[in-house]
């Protein structure tokens, strides 16, 4: 079991998930984040851990016909967000998500920054400007684009686009942070900026990451879990995970056996 | 062993699948002449309408001046006291391309807006098909549409209005044009990635908010290109103008006056019988020429438009 100091951020509670084709890609995960740790998802793609992320942000609910079983409980309120009367954009606003591809918008770079505050209904430019100057130092983007803040973000390099996101992310000051694969598009330098970067953030926030690089996972997280087959197989401190699992499957996938 | 394998075996015929194949090439040839000359068809149409147009309007401009052509206030070529002023049908055609315009670039791009990003799987599979079904209706049916229940709609609004008059085709050239700019500008929303609306959700906006600030600019570029299309169709637009216009060419901005475009005029005299090679007969290659001239420029103007806002995703 994890071992930990920290306080239940958020916790699924036998979780099932089914798409609309009437697939059930999570199979009854109970497994909660700790405050301000870094969980990574590791396993075999179609294993469910980016279903599974993208269950915390509600997500599925773009797409018709996708339902949820069990529960999702984010604390200290004790909201089960999965709830039919929570609004999923509620929701939203504590909880926000970078992608695996970057997908700034159409905008200039302070208006992607700048776009949860806008969509929230902030109109004091003083309160945007700052907002927008501390997430982009957030997201160590911020010396890089300092004079050019007006250009459009599409002239950005991937990693820069990547940390752009985050900084659109960070802006809003969320609880929770998911990441899906957020470097799976990038190259090895901008890859060792984004990690150093999560690893920073940890003192801010709660983050879940999907990673298909197991030493991405080594490297950045506090714990790790385990899926296959939409089931949650093994959750451990990292260290753990990576020197003694428990479980044989765990093994066979960390050493490369399978998968 | 090894390096006996590396070397390249001599005097082995190449596969014979590699090898030429002459009536697969001669076929190729045949091909590709064949689309380009569908290809060079086109072109070779355009050409040809833009010289003749050129020459017929070149003897034109022998019996009348460019200047008073392009500042004579009036269009009088049939009268004994002829007047070769294009303005009053310059005024005519833009004045009611305007109203179109007015009509059809906002409820065009709602519609779009709507269909793309709102409504559900099935209704965008029935309302598509009805929207698509207006533009098979014969023009014709919308001009005699326009001057027997639009105008006498509108004359219960405004009494003064006359039977002829710019504001009723104006409208129903609108109504008629919606679907060419909801169906192209939709397209160009549809192709905006999923990936951009999810970042946009993520952000916790809501529906509308993910519609007009993250697809529409997105797809800015696909939407201004078809309101391009709607203004090439409203001022290209013929029969509804012809039919409830009024045939009168006359200097005024005022939809609620009756006035011809350059397009009626044409009809107009096309459908008289005017002997070939009169000054009458050739002012309707100046008038085509005028009317071509300005579908130019505003196609010019949309791709700079375009241009300037592509986007790349």
């Amino acid at each position: 079991m994890v071992t930990t100091t920290s306080p239940i951020k958020a916790e699924s509670r036998d979780l099932n998930f089914y798409y609309s084709n009437g697939h059930k890609a999570l199979k009854g995960i109970t497994m909660p984040l700790y405050e301000k740790r870094i969980t990574a998802l590791i396993g075999p793609s179609g294993c469910g851990k980016s279903t599974f992320l993208r269950c915390f942000n509600r997500m599925h609910d773009l797409y018709p016909g996708n339902s949820y079983e069990g529960q999702i409980v984010m604390h200290p309120d004790n909201t089960n967000i999965l709830d039919n009367g929570v609004d999923p954009i509620e929701v939203r606003m504590r909880i926000s998500m970078v992608f695996q591809k970057p997908n700034p918008f159409p905008k200039s770079i302070y208006e992607n920054v700048a776009y949860g505050l806008r969509v929230r209904g902030e109109r004091n430019k003083r309160a945007v400007d700052d907002k927008v100057e501390e997430a982009l130092k957030g997201a160590a983007l911020w010396d890089e684009v300092k004079n050019r803040l007006h250009d459009l973000a599409f002239n950005l390099s991937g990693g820069q686009q990547q940390r752009l996101c985050i900084a659109r992310a960070l802006a809003t000051d969320p609880e929770i942070m998911l990441f899906d694969e957020p470097t799976s598009a990038l190259d090895p330098i901008a890859t060792a900026n984004i990690e150093e970067l999560m690893s920073e953030l940890r003192n801010k926030l709660t983050i879940l990451v999907v990673t298909h690089n197991m030493q991405q996972a080594a490297r950045v997280s506090d714990y790790t879990a385990y899926m296959y087959l939409g089931e949650l197989i093994e959750y451990d401190d990292t260290d753990r995970i990576f020197t003694n699992p428990s479980r044989k499957e765990t093994e066979d996938y960390i050493t490369g056996k399978f998968g | 062993m090894t390096t006996q394998v590396l070397q390249k075996p001599i005097d082995l015929p190449i596969s014979p699948r590699l090898a030429k194949n002459v009536r697969r090439h001669v076929l190729e040839r045949v091909i590709e002449f064949i689309l380009m000359l569908a290809a060079l068809s086109a072109v070779a149409t355009t050409i040809a309408i833009v010289v003749i147009l050129l020459y017929e309007s070149l003897s034109f401009f022998e019996h009348v001046s460019i200047i008073d052509f392009l500042t004579d206030t009036q269009w009088t070529p049939l009268f004994e006291d002829a007047h070769y002023g294009i303005l009053p049908l310059v005024s005519g055609t833009l004045t009611t391309s305007a109203i179109a315009l007015g009509v059809a670039i906002p409820l065009g791009t709602i519609g779009a807006i709507y269909l793309s990003e709102f409504a559900s799987h099935r209704t965008r599979e029935i309302v598509k098909p009805i929207l698509e079904l207006l533009v098979g209706v014969p023009t014709v049916v919308f001009g005699y549409f326009a001057l027997l229940f639009v105008t006498p709609l509108l004359q219960m609004i405004f009494p003064e209005l006359p039977g002829f008059n710019m504001l009723g085709p104006g409208i129903v050239m609108g109504i008629m044009i919606i679907p060419y700019i909801s169906s192209v500008a939709e397209d160009a929303m549809r192709a905006v990635p999923m990936s951009m609306r999810e970042g946009s959700y993520a952000m916790g906006a809501t529906r509308f908010q993910t519609a007009v600030r993250v697809v529409t600019p997105a797809a800015i570029s696909g939407i201004i290109a078809a309101y391009i299309l709607g203004i090439s169709r409203a001022v290209g637009e013929t029969m509804v103008v012809a039919l409830a216009a009024g045939q009168q060419p006359n200097l005024t901005f005022n939809p609620m006056e009756s006035a011809a475009t350059i397009t009626a005029y044409i009809v107009q005299v096309a459908m008289g019988d005017l002997p070939h090679g009169s000054i009458g007969y050739q002012s309707i290659f100046a008038a085509g020429l005028v009317l071509m001239l300005m579908t130019l420029v505003f196609n010019i103007l949309g791709h700079i438009t375009r241009k300037k806002f592509r986007e790349t995703y």
